[in-house]
């Protein structure tokens, strides 16, 4: 309780509702006591006093009585019977939805049949309609507020009671012997009472205006007791001459309801942990990037990437994702970077082209550089003029990552068209061609589906025909079979094979998957913790992996090509970016580990093409 | 489609006869006896009697329904006898007034409401997301009925732009163009609350939409931030922001009642306050079961276009 104070206090403009909010119930709670003149009291010789005469602080109304003091009980009114139409709304409505969520089957369902029908109606047309009946007066404005506002407690109570009633405790109560009646009352009534109170403060503020509201319109409290409503409703017919009778009373409205509105917003907040965590930031157009330290010098490679840094921070922590990796492709050539979830290897591919979410991503040292020109920091324009057209990615997923509302043709046909001004007919066609490349039948017709429409090996089989829509040098494949089974990733793999031959495109493929590797890589990199800890050609690595947690993945795949691919059985979990031990990061998981291996930063050595980041290797490179 | 939308017709049956049944039931609220309610403590006994004899009111609750939709399904509302005309000609004729008005307003409040969420977050913890969540948090707290006040205080009586009130200048108006003055105020008082809420919600099934997969993913095949935040990211966020539009639809005709009365605008809101100020009760009813069957309506329309946004929904 104390943490949901603080979280939301936190939150200044949450403060001060709060502040506002206490003030005015303070002063509405003292009116009686305060030396105020009766606000019945009328003296039409002193009509329509201006604020700040003597006597009269905010001045007098048409029939000369006080404002402040009328001003103070109308705001005690309305107060009162918006507060009083919440609880009874609260009151009757969660019963309501208790009994239609706890008995569920046929009451349930008369019951919501009855709450959508109410839920039909505008909702003043329902408060009218009962004032209408019962006729005008405070007490059934109260009444058709209160009403009006029972299917919205009864809606969601019944949704939070549906999820208890299922709970084991309910039905070890039922077991027990319990009635009815008191498993309703002792056992679903707490648990649902925090929801109850929640919806009613977001609520109060709403029926404090509504019942104003009616007041306004004459149909709610009659002269000469005012609410703020028909203080404001009064006020109107002088408008024109005399604006503070109508200023008053509606900026009193005004404060109460913002500052319902905003500690209603910040309990909202404090509840809702993805706004905690600053997990609801929207992602830049490409990476922030604040590099310390110098840039490494061009190499001569198609693209390379060099000691690149990039951390997330979040908060006040600062996570290491990666930290200091150096990759290089040459045109043709496959690289195989592998590494166990959390190893850094999609941050690592994601930051070529600036697309690590940002915040909380930060490119924090190191350079990526396409043909020598160095891509970190570079303009958005120069980026975005690259990406998809040079550099192309191909995710893991293809549902969550191809568009749901656009069909396949359209977002192929868009991949080409951001970097080609070509005519849509002309796009669709080509795009009907990129999918015939990928192997998809009938590609006519397929073009016109929706990703939800197609098998998953399909929709990543158009995942690829995006990537390649361009003809880009590079493709990065980040994990593009996890989610197929094993012939539907043969295929894939072997369709990425032929282009990279036939198109002598570089691909970076990134995996967990040593099989996989075996496959489809010139050359591998093995990344754990954010480093690369061993590299070298494919053949080399697998018949002799000189790296401890390289030699563990490869015993992993049971055999290559096939079968079962996880990497569950190596005892132990990679370690957390945000506080790496010093020395070798692999260190708690090895069973070789010295003392000196948790010592000192272990640099990676050994005769090129090979490399390794240990001190006690499996085998001497 | 058109299958999917005769469905949709088609369950509205039920909804619209619960409609019906509501507000019957809630007219037998009425204390003590209905006919002198509705015509007062001065009416005559024959006066009495003849009403309670044209509503059927000697007659078991359950067939009085009966006669009272039968009659409703042939058009016939009942006479207002506050007015002395049918309620189907009155209610007609002003329907069209709040129609302009809510109308208005909620074409305001989805083009301003969305275009404000997407400035915000696209500049999210920018300058203009600072102003607009300002804006908005001060467009929900103000009443519409004060804002309104405050508006014509403003634009009509100090700087004498527009007009006070009324939907038409009394002398030589009636075109267009002297509508539109008549409209800019009440309608944008009207709009202000649901462009608040539409604003927030746009802003933060923006925010959502923009951490998807396919967000990065058409960044990725460098698809311009233009077209990638009012394309892809729009276009996704639609889809969440198209039901909160017909809720908001609900409150802008429910706004629409205070509107009327501050502008003097000759709806169907205020006919209603008028009608329960002289207890002319069939007005009211006939009043209240037309303007809901209506929203009824719009509501499947709202569905259908969330239909074809959205081809995941079964049609
Ligand atoms: S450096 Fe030491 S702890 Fe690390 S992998 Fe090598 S032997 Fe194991």
């Amino acid at each position: 309780m104390s943490a949901f104070l603080n979280l939301l206090f936190r939150n200044r403009l949450a403060a001060m509702g709060a502040v506002v909010l206490a003030v005015i119930v303070a002063l509405v709670l003292l009116t009686p006591l305060l030396p105020l003149q009766d606000p019945d009291i009328t003296a039409t010789a002193d009509r329509f006093k201006r604020p700040l005469t003597d006597g009269h602080i905010l001045g007098t109304d048409h029939l000369g009585r006080d404002l402040l003091s009328r001003l103070l009980h109308g705001t005690r009114l309305s107060l009162a019977v918006g507060v009083a139409a919440a609880l009874i709304a609260a009151t009757i409505g969660s019963a309501i939805g208790i009994v239609a969520g706890y008995f569920g089957g046929r009451i349930d369902n008369v019951i919501m049949r009855g709450v959508d029908m109410l839920m039909a109606f505008p909702y003043i047309l329902l408060a009218l309609a009962i004032v209408a009946a019962l006729g005008p007066g405070l007490m059934n404005a109260l009444i058709a507020v209160a009403a009006v506002n029972v299917p919205f407690f009864a809606r969601n109570i019944r949704g939070v009671t549906v999820g208890l009633a299922g709970r084991e405790f309910i039905d070890a109560a039922r077991l027990a012997g319990m009635g009815h009646t008191r498993i309703l009352l002792t056992e679903l009534l707490p648990n649902v009472l925090p929801v109850i109170i929640i919806a009613m403060s977001t609520t109060v503020g709403w029926m404090i205006l509504e019942t104003a509201g009616l007041s306004f319109l004459g149909l709610g409290s009659q002269p000469p007791q005012a609410d703020l409503g028909s203080m404001l409703g009064e006020a109107r017919s002088a408008l024109i001459s005399h604006p503070h009778t109508s200023v008053v009373p509606g900026i009193m409205i005004f404060l109460i309801v913002m500052s319902i509105n905003l500690l209603g917003d910040g309990v909202r907040d404090a509840l809702d942990p993805r706004l905690r965590s600053g997990a609801l930031s929207r992602p830049r157009a490409t990476t922030l990037v604040a590099r310390k330290g110098d840039i490494p010098a061009p190499t001569d490679d198609l693209l390379a990437i060099q000691d690149l840094h990039t951390q997330f921070h979040v908060g006040e922590r600062i996570y290491r994702a990666v930290g200091g990796v150096s990759l290089a492709v040459k045109p043709g050539e496959c690289l195989g970077v592998i590494g166990e979830s959390g190893s850094g290897k999609s941050v690592t591919a994601l930051s070529v082209m600036g697309l690590v979410a940002s915040p909380p991503g930060v490119i924090t040292g190191g350079a990526v550089r396409f043909q020598g020109e160095d891509l970190i920091g570079a303009p958005y324009a120069a980026l975005r003029a690259k990406r998809g057209d040079k550099v192309a990615y191909i995710f893991q997923d293809p549902l969550s990552t191809l568009h749901p509302l656009y069909r396949v043709g359209h977002q192929l046909a868009e991949a080409i068209r951001s970097h080609h001004r070509v005519p849509m007919a002309e796009a669709r066609a080509r795009a009907i061609q990129l999918l015939h490349d990928v192997r998809i039948p009938n590609a006519e017709a397929r073009i016109d589906d929706f990703p939800h429409e197609m098998s998953g090996g399909m929709r990543q089989r158009v995942g690829i025909a995006m990537a390649l829509a361009n003809e880009p040098d590079v493709i990065i494949a980040d994990e593009p079979t996890t989610a197929l089974d094993v012939t539907v990733q043969a295929q894939i793999l072997s369709l990425l094979d032929d282009l990279r031959r036939a198109r002598g495109l570089a691909i970076i493929f990134i995996t967990h998957d040593f099989g996989v590797v075996a496959q489809l890589c010139d050359r591998v990199a093995v990344m754990y913790a954010g480093r690369i800890v061993e590299n070298g050609p494919t053949d080399a690595v697998l018949a002799a992996p000189a790296h401890p947690y390289t030699k563990r993945l490869i015993a992993c795949v049971p055999e290559l090509g096939g079968g079962r691919r996880e990497l569950a059985a190596i005892p132990g979990l990679p370690p957390m970016v945000d506080d790496l031990p010093p020395g070798c990061a692999f260190a708690p998981r090895c069973d070789k580990a010295q003392e000196a291996c948790r010592t000192g930063d272990i640099p990676l050595s050994g005769t090129p093409p090979r490399a390794v980041r240990c001190l006690y290797p499996e085998e001497l490179v | 489609m058109g299958g999917y939308i005769l469905k949709r017709l088609v369950s509205a049956i039920p909804v619209l006869f619960g409609i019906t049944i509501i507000v019957f039931l809630i007219m037998s609220l009425i204390p003590g006896d209905p006919a002198t309610a509705i015509l007062g403590s001065y009416a005559t006994p024959e006066n009495v009697e003849k009403l309670n004899r044209d509503l059927g009111l000697d007659k078991p609750m359950v067939q009085r329904y009966f006669i009272w939709l039968g009659n409703m399904l042939q058009g016939d509302f009942g006479r207002s006898f506050s007015l002395n005309r049918p309620v189907l000609d009155e209610v007609l004729e002003r329907f069209n007034a709040t129609l302009i008005l809510a109308g208005t307003a909620f074409v305001l409040c989805s083009v301003l409401g969305i275009l404000a969420g997407v400035v915000s977050a696209a500049r999210q913890y920018g300058l203009a997301d600072k102003l607009i969540t300002f804006v908005v948090l001060i467009g929900i707290s103000v009443p519409s009925f004060f804002l309104g006040m405050m508006m014509i205080l403003a634009f009509a009586v100090n700087l004498r732009w527009l007009p006070v009130s009324g939907m038409y200048a009394i002398y030589g108006g009636g075109d267009l163009p002297d509508l539109l003055r008549h409209l800019v105020m009440p309608a944008l008082a009207l709009a202000a609350v649901a462009t608040g809420v539409v604003a927030r919600l746009s802003r933060s099934a923006m925010l959502e939409v923009l951490r998807q997969d396919y967000i990065r993913t058409a960044r990725a095949k460098g698809v311009p931030e233009r077209r990638v935040i009012l394309g892809h990211a729009l276009r996704a966020a639609m889809v969440s922001i198209i039901p909160v539009l017909g809720i908001q639809a609900g409150f802008v005709l429910s706004g629409a009642v205070y509107i009327e009365i501050v502008f003097q605008w000759p709806g169907v809101g205020r006919m209603l306050v008028d009608a329960i100020l002289k207890r002319d009760l069939l007005l009211v009813q006939g009043g209240v079961v037309f303007v809901a069957a209506c929203y009824v309506m719009f509501n499947i329309a709202v569905d259908v276009a969330q239909s074809l946004l959205d081809p995941r929904i079964k049609t």
